[in-house]
């Protein structure tokens, strides 16, 4: 959830209403948004307020102030107007885009004033921008240009880096090969981690005005010529992508929110883009769109029962232009800056926050069922509580393992063992490599974390380890398995043992008949000391004495008896 | 046994009276009091024999100098006695050498007493009796004070106090009388009744140690189940007992379609990053999804059916196969609605689960690569978003959390969506304790759901309200191998509703 942060006295201002912390707490929370954390700077008191990841229209203090302002009444919703000028300003792109970052989207904004707190909130809305709905740069990046100081047309085009020469934002000398800029971006904090989105490319994309000026060198860096100041009157915003959908979304969302600084505000000019193989594309969309809504779908959905009129000015608050229908019908004008409405459930939640959450009646839905358990869980309940009864404490440990307590240290051989686990591919510690196969080394560290705790300890724990299985959609499946341990001065393997025999017992299971045990070797037990534990004919797990080695492994000091089943077999 | 003999003597002594006190004895018998005290404590330790009555009194004793005053006389006295008879008297310095210390003191109580005078003689002086004999007060009365034959009047006992000749302490003693089981052969007590006295009857006649109820008992060796386990069993009561009906959530591994897509979520979400989910390498792709199911999911993120315009752009099949760890246990209610779907006719259900998800976090304090998450979900015809506050208002009330409100809020496959916040009392603010919605008809629809039917859901995990009752200020401490077993052992069973 992006968390934007704003000057108080400048958002009320902007609201036109004054609240106090808690007051504004309350409207946030109504409204859905979240007054997370109130700082005080030399600039005064700073909101720190948790935006939906999808509201990118709330990115930043003129967007929060419109729809609150909007919200409690104090101003109807902003227009936007799309003026076509005798020639529009054209952007070509070059095929040599195709394969790297082939869409461009364009808009012009006149006669803008730009104050040094529009300034700031221009720079942190590319930046909130770029990081959410931009997924860092990957698919959509933003310029924003000072028009006059630049001659259209322009093109946009990927070009080897070395004939990229241009002066950066911000540097004070012109680097002549783009590629040593990748270099030197590499020690950037706020810009190294974009640039291995072109750098390892035979050709870095461009957008550079008929003069051969560079604009900028998408995704990475503006050219310092063209950077827009106070002073600016005429702004020039390209934005490159790889996703067009998202390039008209980010273009439409900053346009709305710099066309308030205009001196006709909402007055936006219209640009083209020209494709060689694409139809040209006329931005920014700025489209309005209108969805209808029916009233009573609206009132059965919420659990509510207002009247027409009321849900239009219900959606009037939420800024969301309605008027009503015929027969039960609302027409609803979505605006441009509300690209996260893609369905009528989109504006029934607005109905639901406009009408307030908390005037809903709370009622229990009327569904009869009778409840049933899973029986895998029953079971593991039940036997839980049997081996709880039996003295033994359950642990609680992890589903995700080191490659290392799967193989090395339980001293099997990994060549033999990887083949059958589930990798994790991009695990952030070395602790959580596979899922485990096997109940025992989650046992055996906590063992390991409980030196202190007087002798004997007794654990178990039934959980589920992960096996492949071709069987399965997924190529994996969970099996339930039972482990328990036994640590003391001596291995205690007749208390395991009495335990299986226990459980067995409690699920009317008879020795030799249905169950048995079979000496068997395991590398992770101690040599003649392990069996098979075999039902109805199926080897179901082992028991034994663990190797003094794998106690090492895990520094375990004590002697320890272990015993580690499938429960499955017994549904 | 009586390895001590005062105790005999004691018992003896009580058998011939109706009631001695203890200082009476350590008098009578010249004996020290605390060890008469002494072998009172034991006699009372071993039953029901004599009744035992603490009491004070404030004794006058004398000192030692007292003592000495009443065998051989005051000071004064003594040094009248040193003075000849007759005019001569004695010089000062031959008196003194015979008086010794006390002298000096002698020498002023005899002249304020008016025994005896000095009369000046050259450089030293000589002292002569006033009369030819004395009384000797202050020995008569301190002999009576120790005889306890005469009571001092205030003065006098201030006097002799500053004298120090006697000291007034508060003496505690004990009265004894016969009890019921009175006798003057104690045998040692036993310590526990054992299955020969109860076998003999010897347990009538037996005197037992008397048991100290001030300490605690032994602890228990005990079998324990794990606290988080005990409120994952409360909670399923919970569930129960509002009729909904478990769901098979043993599948770690997902593919990223039912895990995503069927939920409705992006594939270009930021959830599905490999900085946020574990990916799986090993099986890295999921082997079958259901081919027209697919193709309806297609066409829902792509846009244009089901009443959305969905996200506008394409929807890869590699995505979606694209096995992961789960996120949530949401991708199984998925696959349980799809099934309901694929049924002729629709069937009102209520789910729910609680089982494992995984997240690709550091680990710190409040996160774990895995936790447990609490999953409900009602699907029927004619429910709203009311019946959804209604359902999370009774759910809450039974884990004790009665305050709640619901802000507005964003998730891809719910829609309208709410947090939950439950007033925290503790802590004196609003917390967030879960997360729900209804789910978004291009979730549904594909599945096969009818039109009319909505589905409510509601999620949180086990952990966080865990923390939050039992007062946990670090996840690991509650979940992982590194758990303390003491703490364990010493969980307390689970009552959610109770506060």
């Amino acid at each position: 959830m992006p968390t934007v942060s704003v000057n108080r006295d400048l958002l009320f201002s902007k609201i036109g209403k004054a609240y106090s912390d808690d007051e504004f707490d309350k409207l946030c929370f109504q409204f859905g948004i979240e007054l997370d954390e109130v700082a005080e700077d030399d600039d005064g008191v700073e909101y720190k307020i948790d935006i939906p990841a999808n509201r990118y229209d709330l990115l930043c203090v003129e967007g929060i102030a419109t729809a609150l302002a909007v919200f409690t009444g104090k101003i109807e919703p902003p227009r936007y107007t799309k003026l076509t000028p005798k020639v529009k300003i054209t952007t070509v792109v070059s095929p040599s885009t195709q394969s790297i970052r082939p869409y461009l989207v364009t808009a012009v904004l006149r006669n803008v004033t730009i104050t040094p707190a529009a300034y700031k909130s221009l720079i942190d809305l590319q930046e909130k921008l770029h990081h959410n709905i931009c997924r860092k740069r990957t698919l959509v990046a933003i310029g924003v240009h000072d028009l006059d100081k630049l001659t259209p047309p322009f093109t946009y085009s990927c070009e080897p880096p070395e004939q990229i020469k241009f002066v950066p934002l911000n540097l004070d000398k012109e680097w002549t090969n783009a590629r040593d800029l990748m270099e030197f971006y590499g020690s950037d904090t706020h810009l190294k981690p974009y640039l291995h989105i072109i750098k390892d490319l035979p050709a870095y994309p461009v957008i550079r005005d008929s003069s051969g000026i560079v604009l900028s060198l998408p995704p990475i860096i503006n050219g310092d010529h063209s950077k827009v100041s106070t002073s600016t009157r005429n702004i020039f915003i390209e934005s490159t992508a790889t996703d067009l959908s998202k390039a008209h979304v980010v273009l439409d969302t900053l346009v709305a929110m710099l066309s308030q600084y205009c001196e006709n505000k909402g007055e936006v000019e219209i640009t083209e883009v020209v494709y060689e193989n694409r139809p040209v594309d006329i931005c920014p969309k700025l489209f309005t769109r209108n969805m209808a809504l029916d009233v009573d779908t609206v009132n059965e959905t919420v659990g509510i029962s207002i009247s027409a009129g009321e849900m239009v000015s219900t959606l009037n608050r939420m800024g969301l232009s309605s008027q009503v229908k015929n027969s039960g019908q609302i027409s609803v004008q979505i605006p441009p800056t509300r690209h996260d409405i893609i369905h009528t459930c989109d504006i029934i939640e607005d109905v639901a926050i406009g009408f307030g959450y908390e005037n809903i009646v709370p009622q229990l839905p009327p569904t009869s069922t009778i409840a049933a358990q899973n029986s895998l869980n029953k079971l593991s309940f039940q036997l839980a509580n049997c081996v709880a009864q039996a003295g033994f404490t359950e642990g609680l440990t992890f589903s995700l393992c080191s490659m290392e307590d799967e193989c090395e240290k339980l001293l099997q051989p990994q060549a033999t063992k990887e083949p059958s686990l589930v990798i994790i591919s991009n695990p952030k510690s070395q602790d959580f490599q596979v899922a485990r196969s096997s109940l025992l080394p989650g046992l055996l560290k906590t063992v390991q974390a409980n030196k202190g705790v007087p002798l004997p300890l007794k654990l178990f724990e039934f959980s589920d380890v992960v096996h492949l299985d071709s069987e399965s959609d997924t190529g994996a499946k969970n099996c339930r398995h039972f482990c328990a341990i036994y640590t003391n001065k001596t291995p205690g393997f007749e208390v395991i043992h009495g335990l299986l025999d226990r459980i067995m017992q409690l699920l009317e299971v008879k020795f030799e008949d249905e169950y048995s045990l079979r000496a068997a070797e395991d590398p992770t037990y101690f040599h003649g000391r392990c069996a098979e534990v075999i039902y109805r004919n199926e080897v179901i797990g082992k028991m034994g004495v663990l190797h003094p080695k794998v106690l090492s492994n895990f520094g375990c000091a004590m002697p320890c008896s272990a015993i580690e089943i499938e429960i499955e077999p017994f549904l | 046994m009586a390895a001590n003999p005062l105790i005999d003597k004691v018992l003896e002594y009580l058998s011939h009276t109706e009631t001695v006190d203890t200082l009476q004895l350590a008098t009578e018998w010249e004996e020290d009091h605390q060890r008469i005290v002494g072998a009172v404590k034991s006699i009372q330790s071993s039953g029901d024999i004599i009744e035992v009555e603490q009491r004070s009194e404030v004794r006058t004793e004398l000192t030692l100098e007292g003592r000495e005053f009443v065998s051989k006389g005051s000071h004064e006295a003594i040094l009248f006695a040193a003075v000849p008879s007759g005019g001569e008297g004695i010089l000062l310095p031959d008196l003194m050498k015979i008086t010794g210390p006390n002298g000096k003191i002698g020498m002023s109580k005899a002249m304020q007493a008016g025994w005896i005078k000095s009369v000046k003689e050259g450089n030293s002086n000589r002292v002569v009796r006033l009369k030819e004999s004395i009384e000797d007060k202050v020995q008569e009365t301190l002999r009576n004070v120790a005889a306890g034959t005469t009571e001092l009047d205030k003065a006098t006992m201030a006097e002799y106090k500053k004298r120090k000749l006697l000291v007034q302490n508060t003496v505690v003693f004990m009265v004894l009388r016969k009890a019921r089981g009175f006798t003057t052969v104690i045998e040692k007590p036993e310590t526990d009744l054992t299955p020969e006295m109860i076998a003999s009857g010897d347990w009538k006649t037996k005197n037992f140690k008397a048991y100290n109820f001030d300490a605690l008992g032994t602890p228990i060796p005990a079998g324990h189940l794990h606290p988080l386990m005990k409120v994952r069993s409360e909670f399923r009561s919970v569930l129960f007992e509002m009729g909904f009906s478990e769901m098979p959530t043993n599948r770690f591994v997902e593919s990223s379609f039912w895990n995503f897509d069927a939920l409705f979520v992006p594939q270009k979400h930021p959830a599905r990053d490999a900085q946020d989910t574990f990916f799986v390498s090993q099986p890295s792709t999921c082997n079958s999804i259901p081919e027209d199911y697919m193709n309806r999911v297609k066409a829902a993120h792509e846009g244009g059916s089901y009443g959305s315009s969905g996200y506008g752009s394409n929807w890869k099949k590699e995505e979606a196969l694209k096995n992961v760890m789960r996120t949530h246990t949401t991708a199984v209610s998925a696959r349980m609605l799809y099934e309901i779907g694929q049924k002729k006719e629709f069937v009102p259900t209520k789910l729910f689960s609680i089982d494992r998800v995984f997240r690709n976090e550091t680990l710190d304090a409040t996160h774990l690569a895995e936790f447990h998450q609490v999953e409900g979900v009602v699907a029927d015809k004619g429910i709203n978003l009311g019946h959804l506050i209604g359902i999370m208002k009774e759910f809450f009330s039974r884990l004790g959390i009665k305050k709640l409100r619901f802000k507005p809020a964003y998730n891809p496959y719910t829609e309208p969506s709410m947090e939950v916040f439950a007033y925290h009392e503790g802590l004196k603010k609003w917390v967030e304790v879960g997360n729900s919605g209804m789910f978004r008809p291009e979730m549904l629809l594909p599945m096969g759901l009818p039109e009319d039917v909505r589905v409510i859901a509601w999620g949180l995990s086990l952990e966080r309200p865990t923390m939050i009752r039992y007062g946990y200020d670090n996840i690991r401490d509650l979940v992982g191998p590194k758990v303390d077993l003491g703490m364990v052992y010493k969980s307390p069973i689970c009552r959610l509703d109770k506060q």
